[in-house]
């Protein structure tokens, strides 16, 4: 099976094992991940205001792109897949941001919405099932306590993403699950951490980080996992009075598929 | 309600495209803020204050700079008022004007470390400036 | 030659200021059989009556059209203005010009012209009305209350009282609803048992009242007057006629997996089981999908132990037929499911329950045996929070648009009630509004704050998270201008209630309306509260919207009167406006008795004459009896043999004809 692929600004710098370790599972699941050409940053937050139009192009390209070699379009990053997932939502049902996209780009058809936007973990949970994963697993995380780190971007709002229960999600847990961890479900795991306030309310920040992982210690966690590379930073820069190993999710699929 | 006011207060209602008067004032989005205690004006507040019309006095506070987008106010309000679409779009009326960028890129050496993400720097150039 | 007279209604200002009432008098007055036309303030007035009745008998009119409200307003009234007149009533015909008309124009050019067209139409239709005589149809003297809670017991006893035969179906296996499960009751904190259980006794004995309990409505056919309902009594495993209700079965029943439903699943109950202590029928029930026997075919340990020899593993559903002349719906309501509101940890924290589930802890016979403790640990709270409205006034698709009315009561009532029992247990309740309309309401709510000392906090809750044991639940306190986290040990949801799940099923049964909400609508919001827009059937307690448990009791009982005002009649009088077939037209085939969902159409061989000879032919024959004029035949007819009486044909493309000249 053969999808687009937007991995982002990020994981090609800061959060490269984001990255690396997604596209050698891929290829062990039988996914083939092409990466889009030429494609740009997604701005990383969303335009929530109407009239911006410009700010919503690089996501409208990218979905454009995988919309002409008729593929779903995978994300990794919670970040990018909000963005692009949201504008998609805005390009199907906001006739105004369409028209006004669609006259600026001036395509040869006119862009609507069509292209599947597909998180990693729907990819997992939904097109191999974790049933399938769990069969190839060779190195089961037996043990590990892990707390998988939501966040929002992935869960809210949920009536466009569309991800699962915002405020009970499974999949990560499920994930955890499949590859031989124990999931430990603790009830800040979608509460923010706080994202980009890192820059100008450090304070702030550390607050989130810590009841979040004050949280995920007492419920039992060895360790977090996330798909965001801001929350990974903020979890383990920003919590300042416990602290908890953090990875990317794909960093544990990779080892208990064996290509890490 | 003066022109000038009228004015602010349906760019601001034109851009975030939410419907004020549909709040019941139950406080919800103040309840799930995790940002609230840096706040001086309250989500719940800022609705009233737009469907008031005092953009003025949102323009002047803080919450704008305080504000995650994280959607906890949005997901759980139960009349679907959208309390973030609000304050992005006062925070908008803010950083559009001239001279009105809260980060500029000669501000960023002094914020990075190995660690920070790019994805950190562009989302809060596009929260904080034009 | 008709000789019609035409009446505009002013309707006060409602239509004559929309409407140039005059200008609708010149109009008319110069249509084809119109001898006398006039305008009037109030023409439902006696007044406006008895000009009328006066220009019935000076002009000899043949028919009136009277030009006013909706034919659902006033169409009866001018009728019988009619009839005194010495008028055959179907040669009445009214022009809605209020509500079809001058409410929904502004423009009183427009209005006056549409006005003007729709009296111009009526006119052209009374010139082909023929009186018309109702038919006679029986009343069966029975009637039949779906749902056994406490809107359908008052119901039944209220029928049975007057005299007349009452059936309830009830589909779990006992009779007293919801209000069974309840501890005490607002206002006036009466034990709910106290005051229901000696109703049950009441209906259970009453000899005119007859209980199908664990028992479903399956099929209704025919209409007001004469229902056949089927009735499937579900296998209870039992023989009903023996069982002395002993109980040794429920207690030598090795399975105790099952949730017990009364206890709202906060305790187990056996695969026998009898709902609780004062159920009736005092009669257990087997849950097969629990039972031992049925799964493996291995224990009958029950029917080892059964004194009487009661227990019978082979019994079959048994469907019973019945005919009632009325039927009350009374089928209740649920608490909604939380699934959409997992930010108040309902799923993930035993310690978050619902307040249906907080009865049943307070209840002496409940789980806790009326002690208050936490499900989690059975230990008794210090802090609890109340959150209401939680799934009400939800406008964002995950919970209910309506108030449920209830829930600031019964909140009130909880908070008073534990803080009565254990004044040392702080207990605070977060609210939007508190609702409190009601006689002795406001003072009751009252009383919790400043006689008990409950903290009421304006706002909502965003988040519950657990701790440590504890329940951290993050609200914002609106007239403090702040968000506060209370460190809580239990929290109680006031959830959202709504219809029971077999409302839209029976309304389907009964061709009666429901609204958005699957709630039964009323004929009329106003005047017609207790009656469903279908003839025949009413309406008792939650099913048509919520209500508390002494509006359900004043519901039920109005209900009942219509109902025994209903079966107090020997003979209804049947709408003649119905279907009938020309059989020399009828070309026999069928199609018009394959479309009647009254089934009032057959066919029937008959001896014709045709072109000089004789010939026997398969003509369709109504049944005017069951017709309720709905004119789906007159529609599918290919040779136009079916019509409509009061509504033919030829009125209708008369009325067209009027309409588009």
């Amino acid at each position: 099976m053969i999808f687009s692929y937007y991995p982002g600004c990020t994981l090609k710098t800061k959060a490269k094992e984001l990255d690396e370790y997604a596209r050698k599972s891929a290829k062990v699941l039988g996914i083939t991940l092409e990466e889009l050409p030429d494609w740009q940053c997604c701005g990383a937050v969303y335009p929530l205001a109407q009239d911006e139009i410009a700010t919503r192009l690089s996501s409208v390209r990218a979905l454009v792109s995988a919309k002409d070699v008729d593929r779903d379009l995978v994300t990794l990053c919670s970040a990018c897949h909000h963005v692009i997932k949201r504008v998609n939502h805005d390009m199907e049902t906001n006739e105004d941001i369409r028209t006004k996209v669609n006259n600026y780009l001036e395509l040869d058809e006119d862009y609507r919405g069509e292209t599947n936007v597909v998180h990693y973990l729907e990819l997992l949970r939904d097109v191999i099932g974790f049933d399938e994963l769990r069969k190839k697993v060779i190195n089961p995380l037996k043990g590990k306590k892990i707390g998988a780190y939501y966040g929002c971007l992935l869960l809210r709002p949920s009536k466009t993403m569309e991800f699962d229960n915002p405020e009970n999600p499974t999949i990560m847990e499920d994930f955890i699950r499949a590859i031989g961890g124990d999931p430990v479900i603790y009830p800040y795991r979608n509460e923010c951490c706080g994202g980009y306030i890192a820059l100008n309310k450090k304070e702030l920040t550390q607050e989130r980080c810590n009841s979040i992982v004050a949280s995920a210690i007492e419920k039992d966690a060895d360790m977090l996992i996330t798909a965001c590379p801001l929350c990974m930073y903020n979890l383990d820069i920003n919590s300042t009075e416990q602290k908890l190993p953090v990875y990317y999710f794909t960093e544990l699929l990779a080892e208990a598929l064996g290509v890490k | 309600m003066y022109t000038a006011e009228r004015e602010m207060t349906e760019n601001v209602l034109r851009i975030s495209n939410v419907n004020t008067r549909k709040c019941m004032k139950c406080g919800k989005c103040s309840g799930a803020c995790p940002a609230f205690d840096k706040m001086d004006i309250h989500p719940h507040q800022f609705v009233s204050m737009v469907e008031k019309g005092d953009i003025e006095g949102l323009m002047n506070s803080k919450t704008l700079w305080s504000c995650l987008s994280c959607f906890a106010c949005v997901e759980r309000c139960p009349r679907n008022v959208e309390p973030a679409k609000l304050i992005e779009a006062v925070r908008l009326s803010v950083i559009r004007k001239q001279g009105e960028n809260r980060l500029k890129a000669d501000d960023i050496p002094v914020l990075l470390d190995d660690e920070l993400p790019q994805q950190a720097i562009v989302s809060a150039f596009r929260k904080f400036s034009k | 030659m008709q000789k019609i007279g035409v009446f505009v209604c002013w309707c006060g200002s409602n239509i004559a200021a929309t409407v140039d009432v005059k200008a609708v008098v010149d109009a008319v007055s110069h249509e084809p059989g119109v001898v006398y036309a006039t305008d009037y303030q109030y023409m439902c007035s006696e007044g406006g009556q008895s000009q009328i009745r006066q220009a019935i008998k000076d002009f000899g009119l043949t028919g009136i059209v009277v030009c006013s409200c909706s034919p659902r307003m006033h169409e009866s009234t001018f009728r019988k203005t009619a009839i005194s007149a010495g008028l055959n009533p179907y040669m009445v015909e009214i022009a809605n010009i209020r509500e079809q008309c001058s409410w929904i124009h502004k423009d009183r050019e427009d209005a006056t012209e549409k006005a003007i067209i729709l009296a111009r139409t009526a006119v052209a239709k009374l010139n082909l009305n023929r009186p018309l005589t109702p038919g006679e149809s029986p009343v069966v003297k029975r009637a039949l209350v779906i749902g056994g809670g406490i809107a359908g017991i008052q119901s039944a006893l209220d029928i049975a009282e007057a005299g007349y035969e009452v059936d309830i179906v009830e589909k779990s296996p006992t009779i007293g609803g919801k209000m069974a499960q309840l501890d005490k009751t607002f206002p006036t904190l009466d034990c709910a048992a106290c005051i229901l259980t000696p109703k049950m006794v009441d209906a259970a004995s009453n000899e005119n009242i007859n209980l199908y309990t664990y028992s479903e409505v399956e099929d209704v056919s025919g209409f007001v007057g004469n229902f056949t309902v089927k009735i499937r009594k579900k296998a209870r495993s039992i023989n009903a006629d023996i069982c002395s209700g002993c109980g040794v079965c429920t207690e030598k029943c090795p399975s105790r997996k099952a949730k017990d439903e009364f206890n709202m699943g906060l305790s187990n109950r056996g695969a026998i089981y009898i709902p609780f202590a004062q159920a009736i029928p005092n009669v257990p029930v087997i849950d097969r999908e629990q039972c031992i026997k049925f799964k493996t075919g291995k224990c009958g340990l029950c029917e080892m132990n059964c004194p009487a020899g009661a227990i019978d593993f082979k019994q079959q559903d048994e469907l019973v037929e019945r005919q009632y002349g009325a039927i009350i719906v009374a089928t209740g309501f649920k608490p909604i499911s939380l699934e959409n509101f997992d930010e108040f940890s309902y799923s993930q924290c035993p310690d978050v329950i619902t307040s249906l589930e907080l009865e049943r802890i307070m209840n002496a016979a409940g789980p806790t045996k009326g002690k208050l403790l936490r499900p989690s640990d059975n230990t008794p709270p210090r802090t609890m929070v109340f959150v209401q409205c939680v799934g009400s006034r939800d406008t964002s698709g995950c919970g209910k648009t309506y108030c449920s009315k209830i829930c600031c009561m019964y909140t009130a009532k909880h908070a008073m009630l534990i803080k009565e029992k254990y004044p040392d247990i702080d207990v605070h309740v977060f609210y939007i509004d508190v609702r409190t309309p009601g006689k002795n309401f406001d003072e009751f709510y009252r009383r919790a704050v400043e006689e008990y000392g409950v903290n009421y906090i304006k706002g909502m809750v965003g988040k519950v998270a657990e701790r440590n044991g504890k329940l951290l639940v993050q609200g914002s306190d609106l007239l403090a201008d702040d968000q506060i986290i209370i460190e809580a040990d239990m929290v109680v949801l006031a959830t959202a209630i709504e219809p029971d799940e077999s409302a839209r099923n029976l309304a389907t049964m009964l061709t009666a309306s429901i609204d958005t909400n699957d709630f039964f609508t009323e004929a009329h919001p106003k005047l017609r509260p207790v009656e469903s827009p279908t003839a025949g059937v009413y309406l008792s307690g939650v099913c048509q919207g919520p209500k508390d448990i002494p509006e359900t009791v004043a519901q039920a009982s109005a209900a009942a009167a219509k109902v025994i005002g209903l079966l107090a009649k020997d003979k209804l009088r049947s709408n003649p406006c119905v279907a009938s077939s020309n059989e020399m037209l009828c070309n026999g085939c069928s199609t018009c008795e394959n479309v009647c969902p009254y089934g009032a159409i057959s066919y029937v061989s008959k001896e014709i004459r045709s072109a000089g000879k004789m010939e026997v032919r398969r003509v369709a024959e109504v049944n005017e009896a069951i017709c309720q004029g709905c004119g789906a035949c007159t529609v599918v007819c290919p040779s136009g043999a079916m019509d409509l009486k009061g509504f033919t044909n030829k009125q209708i493309m008369a009325e067209v004809d009027a309409i588009c000249r």
